[in-house]
């Protein structure tokens, strides 16, 4: 007998009461103000964000962000965005994600955001390497300001995940809450462990779908 | 082996430390109470998410099913593992047909109760693990000793020596954010080099044949996201029904761990990358045996929060490795009893019944009463001592004859006042070590009731 | 006027007799007509919650046995309340003697609030209180919102101890936790029980605590008995004593003295 087979046996042997699926459908938290709340949460994760009118708010004020101007590398998917030449990195021209390891900045669309607790949902339809979200030094998510969920209830149905199981498209999809983080030496929270080292979310009032 | 209050009480002598563990793990417990305090609904979250964990884990087979079907039609390889060995077979076998001779590893509590690591090393793999605090225990040869905060028992003065060892970081240093940047240095050569990434799964969407893992540092997501090759390992208890479901779970697990509103990335994997291959390992290892206990089943609805580590008074005393269990504290006081009873037998002894776990725990198992439940089953099948046992019968005895009983007291009573305080604080009184007894009165309560009814 | 059988826990019948008194003596000032059945020994916890089922069961047929001609069984313990409602199921087939018995056994603080619905306690005690929530009163009988759970606050016995006159509570830095009694767990786990309860008191030093109550000698008896070995003992009292009129001049035990027991 293959293991499936005894487990999937060892499970069934034992007659066991059932126990029904619960009503979903409950009070769930909500805001007066979800876009205030998204941006405390946002802060309290450890990233940074406000909102913008328009893309060319973006560039201008990406330019304010630390280490900015200094980068190297910058690898942007938000058309839109102003990006020196010399800097610009193509995704699509990379055949292999461990030549994305010197990008300092990646700046990415986000497809919504959760103010309950400061979560952008990204997902790998729109980049050829997921890794770009991870192996950046710092990452900018660009979000529609209408775009904000008040919970996480109001997000999965956002995600896709409900109707098709990402049979269709994206393989992965994440939600993500600030910069990368640790505490794991004696509970002092460091930011930047794996992957970004810091997070800057724009919420923009006046962009195309 | 040691029993669990011989090595506790090695902890407890060094009074400093103890303490010092005590208060990182109730900051943690602090701040988990802040944030769910801040939502009105979350009874009902915990109610709901225990439902859901119940109603799967009694429709396993079927969502395993199902799960594997959809997985299958996303591309993914799924094996089935009955115990921790075919598990490391399953795995091994898995790297060497794809020649992998690095690995870097995302925490899985799996795989550490499986004993993954040394399987693959001894067949000539490189293996890292990449979670902060889980690097730091592996460069100290040690075991995690917490399912979410492995390296809660080691100070940064340690860590510093370990690092500077190993990472040739400064002698002396040990700021963690200087540490933490020389991980981050040092783990991305590995996430570079490495061959193949293994990681946990925090849950399995029966629906959708997909998983979620979270992790603050995103190791698990550099991990996968690199090498072509991904394998996740997952316990068949991880299973829920649906993404809808997932909104609970992302809720409560990182809320309840550390006391944030979620993991910093929560990542769901639907099949593999482009280009790349992907591996799901369902592991039984015993699960499908505790299914069958009316007792002790709502123990697999259990999302490896950590919650009852850190709010229970004996864990922040005692520390992880006290319990010798690879899942310690309060869930691991009955996950560990389950798998090797005799090994674990001091476990649900090492608790004094508060009832704080039961309470923080986000799908309710009701953690305190099944580790009653298993001081039972542990005298039942004759694991405890005569010492323990023979006075419980005795007493059993006397409180059946009130005379007796009332005899008894008075004859003990007696005994405390008259006898001189070296022979009762003698060193077998182990009460009597830091602590008074109760000064014997002379008339016991029964006593003085009846010249209260006849003066 | 109901008809009450006193329950008074083993321990409290041969130690701490003044805690039994201070019971019967609110009661009766409540009106109840109070009996306590001298065959009762002891609920079968000690047994039960060292897993020796078959030495607990005898104890808990007698205890449905005994008490089976009251209205209501009081006793001034969380931790044995406890034990009889939530565990005797647990033991025992059920029967409707068993479901009686659970139905109409009550702490004494639970019993004044919810069954005498008692708002006036009268009485001064003009001192700074460090209320000690025992567990099993607090997560067992829910005799108050515990720390870990959201929800509307409530204290059964802090709402009875308010109404005297002059009484203040003291600020606890981490306020129900565990004093590391646990029965057998206080002498099998010596060094983390000691451990416990000595933070535990520590806390009510910090905290300005002059007298330490709690709904549960057998916590108390633990926590005084670290108390009496620190430099500055606080005085330490059963909350029925408080709630009965006694006063905290030399502690519990001084006022056993006065009652001619030692």
């Amino acid at each position: 007998m293959s293991s499936r087979d005894t487990i999937l046996k060892s499970i069934n042997r034992h007659l066991v009461p059932a126990v029904p699926l619960p009503d979903m459908n409950q009070d769930w938290i909500k805001f007066d103000n979800p876009t205030e709340q998204f941006l405390t949460m946002l802060s309290a994760v450890g990233g940074r964000g406000e909102v913008v009118a328009s893309l060319e708010d973006v560039s201008r004020k990406l330019h304010e962000e630390p280490h900015y101007d200094d980068a190297q590398q910058i690898c942007s998917l938000v058309s839109g965005i102003d990006i020196a030449s010399d800097k610009r990195i193509d995704l699509d021209a990379i055949d292999d994600p461990h030549d994305l390891k010197d990008v300092d900045f990646a700046i990415v669309p986000g497809e919504f955001a959760v103010a309950e607790n400061g979560a952008i949902w990204v997902t790998d339809a729109v980049v050829r390497h997921k890794a770009l979200y991870f192996i950046a030094q710092h990452v900018v998510i660009v979000v529609k300001a209408s775009e904000i969920l008040h919970n996480m209830h109001e997000a999965y149905p956002r995600t896709g995940l409900e109707t098709d199981g990402f049979q269709q498209a994206p393989h992965f999809g994440v939600f993500i809450s600030g910069p990368s983080k640790t505490a794991d030496i004696e509970q002092s929270l460091v930011i930047g462990a794996h992957g970004a080292r810091s997070l800057r979310v724009f919420l923009v009032e006046e962009m195309q779908n | 082996m040691a029993g669990h209050a011989t090595l506790a009480k090695d902890f407890v002598a060094n009074d400093e430390r103890a303490h010092w563990h005590d208060k990182a793990l109730w900051f943690v417990r602090h701040k988990r109470d802040n944030i769910s305090h801040s939502l009105p609904e979350w009874e009902t979250l915990r109610e709901t998410a225990s439902q859901v964990k119940l109603h799967t884990i009694t429709h396993l087979a079927k969502y395993l099913e199902e799960f594997e079907a959809n997985a299958k039609k996303l591309g993914v390889h799924v094996h089935w593992a009955s115990n921790a060995a075919e598990h490391n077979e399953i795995v091994l076998r898995i790297l060497q047909q794809h020649n992998v001779k690095r690995v870097v590893k995302s925490k899985s509590m799996l795989t550490e109760e499986c004993h993954l690591n040394p399987h693959l090393e001894a067949a000539g793999m490189e293996v890292v693990d990449t979670d902060l605090g889980e690097r730091i225990v592996q460069l100290q040869k040690e075991a995690p000793s917490h399912i979410v905060l492995p390296a809660i028992h080691i100070k940064k003065e340690e860590v510093g020596e370990v690092f500077h060892q190993f990472l040739d970081t400064e002698k002396g240093a040990s700021d963690p954010g200087y540490l933490t940047e020389a991980a981050r240095q040092h783990l991305r050569e590995n996430f570079l080099a490495a061959d193949a990434g293994i990681t946990g799964v925090n849950f399995g969407i029966a629906a959708t044949g997909g998983f979620v893992v979270c992790t603050n540092e995103g190791n698990a997501d550099l991990g996968t996201a690199l090498p072509n090759l991904h394998i996740a390992c997952m316990g068949i208890e991880k299973l829920i029904p649906a993404p809808e479901h997932l909104s609970l779970f992302t809720r409560l697990l990182a809320r309840s761990a550390t006391g944030q509103p979620i993991t910093t990335y929560t990542s769901h994997f639907h099949g593999p990358k482009p280009g790349g291959e992907m591996h799901i390992v369902l592991v039984d290892n015993g699960r499908s045996n505790i299914l069958g206990s009316d007792e002790f089943r709502s123990s697999l609805s259990c999302i490896r929060c950590g919650a009852c580590m850190n709010t229970c008074p004996v864990y922040r005393r005692s520390g992880g490795h006290s319990y010798q269990s690879t899942v310690p504290g309060p869930i691991g006081s009955i996950l560990g009893p389950a798998s090797d009873p005799a090994k674990h037998s001091s476990l649900p002894f090492a608790c004094s019944l508060c009832g704080s776990c039961t309470d923080v725990c986000p799908v309710k198992i009701d953690l305190h009463h099944q580790l009653l439940t298993w001081r039972r089953e542990i005298y039942v099948r004759g694991l405890l001592p005569l010492s323990k046992t023979f006075p419980m019968k005795v007493m059993s005895k006397v409180f059946q004859h009130p005379g007796l009983y009332a005899f008894g007291g008075g004859i003990a009573r007696k005994a405390l006042r008259v006898m001189p305080r070296w022979m009762i604080y003698n060193p077998l009184n182990s009460w009597g070590r830091k602590r008074e007894l109760p000064e014997a009165p002379k008339e016991s309560f029964r006593d003085l009731y009846k010249k209260r009814k006849r003066p | 006027m109901p008809r009450i059988g006193l329950f008074i826990p083993c321990y409290i019948d041969q130690f701490y007799p003044d805690v039994g008194l201070a019971t019967l003596e609110v009661l009766e000032r409540y009106g109840c007509e109070v009996e306590f059945p001298e065959a009762q020994t002891c609920c079968g916890q000690p047994m039960a919650n060292t897993g020796c089922v078959d030495a607990a069961v005898p104890l808990a047929e007698r205890m449905i046995e005994i008490f089976a001609p009251y209205e209501y069984v009081v006793a001034p313990s969380g931790s044995c309340v406890a034990m009889v409602r939530e565990h005797y199921s647990d033991m025992l087939p059920l029967s409707n003697a068993l479901q009686e018995f659970q139905a109409k056994t009550f702490e004494l603080c639970e019993f004044l609030t919810d069954v005498l619905k008692i708002e006036h306690v009268e009485g001064q005690f003009p001192y700074k209180v460090g209320l000690h929530q025992s567990c099993h009163g607090l997560r067992e009988l829910r005799l108050a919102r515990s720390s870990e759970t959201v929800g509307e606050e409530f204290n059964k016995a802090r709402q009875l101890l308010e109404q005297m006159k002059g009484i203040t509570f003291a600020d606890l830095n981490r306020k129900d936790e565990c004093c590391g009694f646990g029965g057998t767990f206080a002498v099998q786990e010596e060094a983390v029980s000691c451990m416990m309860g000595l933070d535990r008191l520590a806390d009510h030093y910090e905290s300005g605590t002059e007298v330490l109550t709690a709904g549960d000698m057998s916590c108390l008896m633990h926590l005084d008995g670290l108390n009496r070995r620190q430099p500055k003992p606080v005085a330490v009292m059963h909350i029925a004593q408080i709630l009965a009129g006694r006063q905290p001049e030399g502690s519990v035990r001084v006022n056993a003295t006065e009652g001619g027991i030692a």
